[in-house]
């Protein structure tokens, strides 16, 4: 039964073929599109659940207090403390993003295991204030080496700042940002004291480490409310929930990019209803034929649907396959234009999974279509049907 | 000496089956006088057919000349075969052909879809060719509308309405029954004797063959008359 | 063309299951397309109408947005002192300074946070922002905490809705009227008395200084005397293009994501295009070769069938530009990437989207037919009639 059903489906050869390459691209938009938005989220896999980040409560737009630091230091739980700012400057034009914090380097780089750096690149960084280390993945786009004095110009902070490449770290896990530049908090304050004093001695937000993620809410309530009711009032949580928010303000667009996965399943859905519906008509006949001679009802409908499945997964076979290389295309295309938006980009074997279920479903609900109108077929009424 | 309307001279045609060679037509040489009904008789796979086709210019012959009102049509290009068809040729086919989304009236237009007559003229030429084969009341009817025989006269309205100067006719009672068939024939009967039409007609049938004023038999791409 | 359309119509309507399928693939490709050129549409519309032709703000040098410029009270002081600057009936310069932070407000919809553009104005601002009206309520009372809420802000998030109360900077805020600003960005924002702000966030800086030009003709030597003073390192610009420089990223990003998916979409959907042409010219091969016998070129023919892919895919576009024009009742509230803050905007149409939509789907049916009008030329008329 099975060939029968694989000579049918290539009777017509040029049919089936542009058949299985309407789904493929369906299959390969489709898994861009979850690869694309799960990109999002990598930021929120790689984030430690046994770091904390502190900010001001009214928002991240507001800054914190350099003094708050021993006070935190001071809270049972707390075992490691570091502080940055969003530094915001502009390398060249702002399609360039990328980036950039300036932190207490030793501090920052004792809580981020992650970012790593050879002992020389870490000593040379520390002793020189105007100094940076800047993510291997950067260093591949702007073709940057050490030593190299990268300028930046300052959106936050004003003015041009100049900064010497003095490390190149790699991000020790699968999801590490390697797109982005550490700078001295120290070289920044020390400017603004001079420039302009009611910036300095604050820091954007403070990173707490703690023993184990079981520590997070008792140590976060016991930061917030060592603050609540002072002059800025702090909001403490995990640095996974805090990657989170961002990502939910962004729940709109989210949303819009899963509603058209769903319009693409509708594609795939009316280019194989049609191939099927099309060639169920024209097989009329036939199967006129078939039932006469005894064939029942059942035996048809499992002909017209095991081919409209076998298209179905041939044409998913087909998108699947080519996920591979193209992520990878894009995954380069998107590191070189577009890193600030997606640091990485990369396909999950869930994605894989659902586009499979998709594909059969699919080719399930397209082969009931003409199998309904066959199945309700009057054997003397096909046999005459001119077709 | 009546002319010669159409002229064949050492004709010949040959197809390729299955990588080997068929001679469809094998040097034939015959003239059809202006105004003369011809029936071209023979058994399937004789040729025939591509005699007709050959004559349209819907084919061009390997060898040979085919001259129709003294034109050489191997002479001319698929373009000017395909105007020049539009002038001179009306088709009548055994199954009718007619297109099945349009009405009768609008099927026997299409010839003069090609011509730069207005609509109005149009209409005028197309209820003469409706009027001559008896269908004015049909006009708005769809194919499946009508019976075989009603659909093979308005296949000869169309086949007449640009007044063309040679009219083919592949099987045209082929497919109808015997009261039909004679309706069909009465009716190219009078197009040659009342509106002076040359009519080329292939048929397998004896009787319709009886209609016309000679006829040729065709056997293995040969005349053998 | 020779060969009348209504062949090409009424063909189409004969395979009524086939046709339907279809137009459907492709009204959802256009309904895409036209979708996300009127989000991005909408966003610019939202953003450029809160500019007015005849304002002009003032920010730090190098700053992009307000959320990262400070300028001072004593800048503030020499900019309302310019002779440029347009003066009201008992000569107050119209010159306002804005302080403008982002706060982190929880949705009504799913408690997440989202950052609300916060605006502490002067009664300057309100002269010179005409679009802006309270709908509700009325304004803040002097020296009391109290604001005034958009309504865009006002319906989405938690305490900001009249009479409810919002927690910034130690104080708790009562919302004390709701205004409109003609579906422009100041509806996303929360209002109050700059003072008031600038005692709460202990900041005594503002974030810009908007001020209403006397003659807008003269923008450009205005801003080429302003960035040039010494005493001020600022920016100048008019308010719309600053405003409309503010949509650029989400809008650039929007069109751009957007733009790929549809065409992606649109090859899927033109393959449903080229198999049901590809059925028509095989079931129709008879009708063909009678035409070319009966004398119509090639070309005809090839026309004839490209007509009739158009007429689909036309079909197809006008079904999926109705639906899309549906989407006019929906607005989108999400971070716009530069302000950093929520931002409420819809989906806008416009004549040149229309036009876009409908010439898309016409390139989708010349490419998807373009194939099988094609072969339908190409054939022998000698082989086309034996099919009858």
């Amino acid at each position: 039964m099975f060939k029968l059903i694989l000579k049918n489906a290539f009777r017509h050869r040029m049919r089936t073929l542009l058949t299985i390459v309407g789904l493929a691209i369906s299959i390969l938009a489709f898994g861009l599109l979850r690869t694309a938005v799960s990109a999002w989220y990598t930021g929120v896999e790689a984030s430690s659940q046994t770091r904390l980040i502190t900010r001001n409560a009214v928002s991240l737009v507001f800054a914190l207090p350099l003094s708050y630091k021993e006070k935190i230091l001071g809270i049972p739980g707390v075992t490691g403390i570091s502080y940055a700012y969003w530094f915001g400057g502009t390398y060249i034009d702002m399609k360039n993003f990328f980036p950039q914090f300036a932190v207490e380097p030793e501090s920052y780089l004792d809580l981020h295991p992650e970012y790593a750096l050879t002992e020389k690149e870490k000593e040379d960084f520390l002793k020189q204030r105007n100094s940076c280390v800047v993510g291997a993945a950067l260093v591949r786009k702007h073709g940057w080496k050490l030593g190299d004095t990268v300028r930046l110009t300052g959106t936050i902070f004003a003015g041009d700042w100049d900064l010497v490449i003095r490390g190149v770290y790699h991000g020790s896990g699968q999801f590490t940002d390697e797109n982005q530049m550490l700078l001295h908090w120290q070289y920044v304050d020390e400017t603004m004291q001079r420039v302009m004093p009611e910036m300095s001695g604050y820091v954007g937000w403070y990173m707490v480490r703690i023993a184990g993620p079981d520590d997070a809410a008792r140590v976060s309530a016991a930061i917030d409310s060592r603050f609540e009711n002072s002059l800025a009032e702090t909001k403490t949580e995990t640095e996974r929930a805090f990657n989170m928010s961002f990502i939910s303000m962004l729940s709109a667009i989210i949303t819009a990019l899963r509603l058209i996965s769903v319009v693409i399943v509708a594609i795939m859905l009316l280019v194989l209803a049609n191939t099927m519906t099309m060639t169920a008509r024209e097989r009329i006949p036939e199967y006129a034929v078939l039932k006469a001679v005894g064939f029942r009802a059942q035996r048809l409908s499992a002909l017209i649907i095991g081919e409209s499945v076998l298209i179905a997964i041939a044409g998913g076979l087909v998108g699947i396959l080519s996920l591979f290389p193209t992520c990878a295309a894009f995954s380069q295309f998107v590191a070189k234009n577009l890193s600030g938006f997606f640091p990485v980009f990369r396909l999950a074997y869930s994605t894989i999974g659902m586009a499979t279920a998709i594909t059969i479903v699919v080719g399930i609900v397209a082969g009931l279509f003409p199998t309904f109108r066959v199945a309700r077929m009057k054997t003397a009424d096909g046999l005459r049907h001119i077709g | 000496m009546t002319k010669a309307i159409v002229d064949l001279q050492n004709v010949s045609k040959i197809y390729r089956r299955d990588g080997k060679k068929v001679s469809a037509l094998d040097g034939i040489t015959f003239s059809i006088p202006d105004g003369e009904f011809v029936a071209l008789m023979g058994p399937s796979g004789s040729g025939k057919t591509t005699l007709l086709n050959l004559i349209a210019g819907i084919d061009k012959p390997d060898s040979g000349k085919v001259l129709v009102a003294e034109t050489d049509m191997g002479s001319l290009s698929e373009s000017r075969l395909a105007g020049w068809r539009a002038r001179h040729v009306g088709f009548v086919f055994q199954f009718y052909n007619l297109i099945p989304v349009l009405s009768a009236f609008e099927n026997v237009e299409m010839p003069l879809m090609l011509t730069r007559l207005s609509k109005q003229q149009r209409r005028e030429h197309v209820r003469a060719a409706l009027e001559v084969v008896g269908l004015i009341d049909r006009m708005h009817h769809k194919p499946r509308q009508l019976s075989g025989g009603q659909e093979q006269r308005v296949a000869i309205a169309r086949a007449i309405v640009s007044d063309p100067t040679i009219i083919l006719a592949d099987e045209p009672t082929g497919d109808l029954d015997k009261d039909s068939a004679n309706e069909i024939l009465t009716l190219l009967e009078r197009l040659n004797s009342e509106f002076k039409k040359t009519i080329i007609m292939v048929t397998h049938d004896p009787h319709a063959a009886e209609k016309a004023h000679v006829v040729h038999h065709v056997d293995k791409g040969l005349l053998s008359d | 063309m020779k060969i009348p359309i209504i062949y090409n119509w009424r063909s189409i309507l004969a395979r009524p299951l086939t046709t339907i399928l279809t137009v459907l693939g492709i009204a959802l490709v256009v309904f895409v397309f036209a979708a996300v050129l009127m989000l991005a549409n909408g966003l610019k519309k939202t953003l450029v109408g809160t500019g007015e032709e005849t304002n002009a703000i003032v920010l730090r040098k190098g700053a992009d947005s307000e959320i990262s410029s400070i300028v001072t009270r004593d800048q503030y002081n020499i900019l309302k002192t310019l002779p440029e600057v347009a003066v009201t009936a008992d000569g107050t310069p119209l010159v306002a300074g804005e302080l403008v932070v982002v706060n982190n407000i929880p949705r009504r919809a799913d408690d997440g946070l989202s950052n609300v553009m916060v605006r502490g104005v002067s009664k300057e601002s309100l002269l010179m922002r005409s679009k802006v009206r309270l709908v509700k309520g009325t304004m803040w009372r002097p020296g009391l905490s109290e604001i005034i809420a958009g309504s865009s802000v006002s319906r989405r998030f938690q305490g900001c809705g009249m009479g409810e109360s919002v927690k910034m900077g130690g104080r708790e805020w009562v919302v004390v009227g709701i205004f409109e600003a003609d579906g422009t960005g100041f509806e996303s924002e929360l209002w109050g008395d700059v003072e008031q702000f600038m005692d709460a966030f202990e900041r005594p800086i503002f974030s810009s200084v908007t001020m209403h030009m006397k003659d807008p003709s003269r923008f450009e030597e205005m801003k080429t005397r302003i960035e040039n003073d010494p005493r001020l390192t600022v920016s100048f610009q008019r308010e719309r293009e600053f405003y409309e420089k503010q949509s650029q990223s989400l809008g650039l990003f929007i069109r751009v994501l957007g733009l790929t998916i549809t065409i992606i979409f649109s090859f899927a959907a033109m393959t449903g295009a080229v198999i049901t042409m590809y059925s028509a010219v095989a079931n129709r091969s008879a009708e063909i070769g009678t035409l070319r016998a009966l004398g119509f070129r090639r070309r005809s023919i090839l026309a004839s069938f490209l007509v009739e892919c158009i007429l689909i895919s036309l079909l197809g576009g006008m079904l999926g530009l109705a639906l899309a024009s549906l989407l006019q009742f929906i607005s989108i509230s999400t971070t716009n990437f530069q302000s950093f803050a929520e931002l409420a905007f819809g989906f806008s149409l416009s004549s040149r989207i229309a036009v876009n939509s409908l010439l898309f789907a016409v390139i989708m049916g010349i490419i998807g037919g373009m194939a099988p009008a094609v072969r339908a030329s190409r054939m022998r008329v000698a082989t086309a009639l034996r099919a009858a």
